[in-house]
């Protein structure tokens, strides 16, 4: 083994250990995540009674039925189970601000791919904890998934754009954590990020039952891969020349959050050397 | 080649200036003023393989600047140093395995894991063979007697026990060079002599070049045989500690016993009483009419005992330090 794998392998253990040490903080983490998905439901269960209510049997809005909706909410949990980052952003401000950056300036390791292992074992050890509530949601949901016929494309690009979607939420919130280099604070920049991932990840609501031109424009940016996508594949509403198109698309904002954190790192290093230390 | 040479090396920051109250806070968000601050001016110095260097100074005087510097962690604004050939700055890979910088304010350890897995870390991010690491670190456990806390999740060590796992962890790689800034900081007197009793015996094995910044007389008298004194951001004296004493205090303090009935009457003339606990008094005077004054003393006084002393090295160093800034303040004042 080569000593950069065994270097990453190292620091993907000793992240990992350190993750195990929150056991408690941790179990409590991974089930309230579905608290909000409960709420989710039953507020869209109202809104399909009250459609339901004033006209005939089965209501849908663009092309939803509520079996779809909650199909779709389940999924989501996936993506952002890979895509999410909890105080990814405020952990690089903070190493920035408080100057614990330099220990990646005097030691022979890179701090960004460094992150990029701590980040992996996080994942890792909330799946292993995970596995099991989501495997029991979803097997108390099954019916909402019955009807569903799902192509092999589909299934190869969902699987693909996970582990895709977990580089992209990386990159992104690593980008706005580096921001710290230029701002003191950047918990307002954050909040505001949370804001629009919010609503335009595809979490609070399906991305394509926004109105022409916004969903257009939503479909462009980014973060519609954080929640939306994956999930929309999987329901089959992605299909086609679109799928294969928002897949690139997806490969692309990789990449590019990838080549503007090292930008970004590099010029803030500047910046730092120069101003700050 | 000397193994660290620093010429002309200067570093100024461009701070904010933030003014008092609310209007002006609202001003400066519109409109800010920047001030230069210049922590390190002009600092010139050679340090040769194996000498144990401390740099003292007052807060701000540029220590710390200078080890970041040395440490490749800021950029300087001007001048050159280069540490075993390096300039430190271009932050080489190879530089960095082979020097480490200890801040004794700052945590390197991973605080809710024991030492231990930090260590392992080290060994990958340094690339050491398994063998020469456990080597090392049997090495540095017994000598530093950590070994039984090797398992305990550091943020459960005391301070001490913790400034001793960071300095393991500092030379798990052999550094050839080791910046310590305050490695004894907050330390009770017995944690600190044991650091000192480590640093010096290693240092003596090893033969590494060691720069230390503390404030503590003790550290530096207990270790450094050259002392570096920085203030206002260049060096200010290059010497032995002892030499200090010489170059920048003209007084000795000169205490006397007094023989019972003898009274103190008159011993002003000679100096300033600096305490008087008769029957003994400790007068202070210039130390070139020492010879002369106690001639004159032992023939109109009768004496049980006498000592002629330095004053106090930390009072020379406190007395050395507000000099220079004051020396600064009037040459700044002159030049405006």
């Amino acid at each position: 083994m080569s000593p950069g794998i065994q270097l990453r392998l190292t620091i993907l253990k000793t992240a990992l250990a350190e993750r195990m040490a929150y056991r408690g903080d941790f179990a409590l983490g991974t089930l309230m995540r579905f608290l909000p998905l409960i709420t989710q439901i039953f507020l869209w269960w109202a809104i399909f009674q009250s459609i339901d209510a004033s006209g005939s049997g089965e209501g849908s809005i663009n092309g939803y039925s509520f079996r779809d909706m909650v199909a779709y909410y389940l999924l989501t949990t996936i993506g952002r189970a890979f895509s999410s980052m909890p105080g990814l952003s405020s952990y690089v401000a903070t190493r920035i601000r408080d100057g614990e950056i330099k220990k990646f300036l005097v030691q022979p390791v890179d701090f960004l791919s460094f992150l990029f292992w701590s980040r992996v074992a996080h994942k890792l050890a909330y799946y292993t904890v995970a596995i099991l509530p989501f495997a029991l949601v979803f097997f108390l949901c099954r019916d909402f998934f019955s009807d569903l016929s799902i192509a092999p494309s589909s299934w190869i690009i969902f699987l693909l754009s996970l582990p895709l979607s977990f580089a992209l939420g990386f990159y992104l919130e690593t980008c706005l954590g580096l921001v710290g280099f230029w701002m003191l604070e950047v918990s307002s920049l954050l909040f505001v990020y949370m804001l629009f991932q919010f609503f335009l990840s595809g979490h609070m609501f399906p991305l394509d039952i926004l109105p022409q031109p916004w969903g257009d424009i939503v479909g462009y940016l980014p973060i519609k891969y954080l929640a939306y996508f994956p999930a929309a594949v999987l329901l089959g509403k992605v299909t086609g020349t679109k799928l294969l198109f928002d897949f690139g698309m997806l490969v692309f904002w990789v990449v590019f959050f990838f080549g503007l954190s090292r930008i970004l790192y590099a010029c803030g290093l500047r910046r730092y050397s120069g101003y700050g230390g | 080649m000397s193994i660290i040479q620093i010429k002309n090396l200067a570093k100024s920051y461009r701070v904010y200036q933030k003014k008092e109250g609310l209007r002006e806070a609202f001003r400066g968000l519109f409109r800010r003023e920047y001030k230069t601050v210049e922590a390190v001016k002009n600092v010139n110095l050679t340090v040769e393989r194996g000498e144990f260097v401390a740099f003292l100074g007052p807060n701000g005087a540029g220590k710390t600047t200078t080890l970041k510097l040395l440490s490749g962690v800021i950029y300087p604004t001007s001048g050159v140093a280069t540490v075993m050939g390096f300039t430190p700055w271009e932050r080489s890979l190879e530089y960095r395995r082979r020097f480490a910088l200890v801040m004794g304010q700052k945590n390197q350890l991973w605080w809710d894991l024991p030492a231990q897995e930090s260590f392992r870390l080290n060994q990958k991010i340094y690339r050491l063979e398994t063998e020469q690491f456990e080597a090392t670190l049997d090495r540095l456990t017994s000598l530093l007697d950590v070994k039984r806390l090797l398992g305990r999740p550091v943020r459960e060590l005391s301070l001490g026990e913790r400034m001793k796992m960071e300095l393991i962890a500092a030379l798990l790689h052999d550094p050839e060079v080791l910046f310590l800034d305050e490695p004894t900081i907050g330390l009770d007197v017995i944690a600190q002599h044991k650091i000192q009793q480590f640093l010096k015996q290693y240092q003596e094995e090893r033969g590494i070049t060691i720069l230390l910044t503390s404030h503590y007389m003790k550290d530096v008298a207990a270790l450094c045989k050259r002392v570096v004194v920085i203030a206002e951001g260049s060096v200010q004296y290059d010497g032995s500690l002892a030499g200090i004493v010489d170059v920048f205090s003209k007084d000795k303090i000169v205490t006397l016993e007094l023989e019972e009935g003898q009274s103190d009457a008159g011993l002003e003339r000679f100096g300033t009483i600096e305490t008087r606990n008769l029957p003994k008094v400790a007068l202070r005077c210039e130390r070139n009419r020492v010879s002369q004054i106690l001639t004159q003393i032992l023939n109109e006084y009768t004496i049980a005992d006498v000592a002629v002393e330095d004053p106090p090295l930390e009072e020379v160093i406190a007395k050395l330090y507000t000099q220079v800034s004051r020396d600064q303040n009037t040459n700044n004042e002159g030049q405006s």
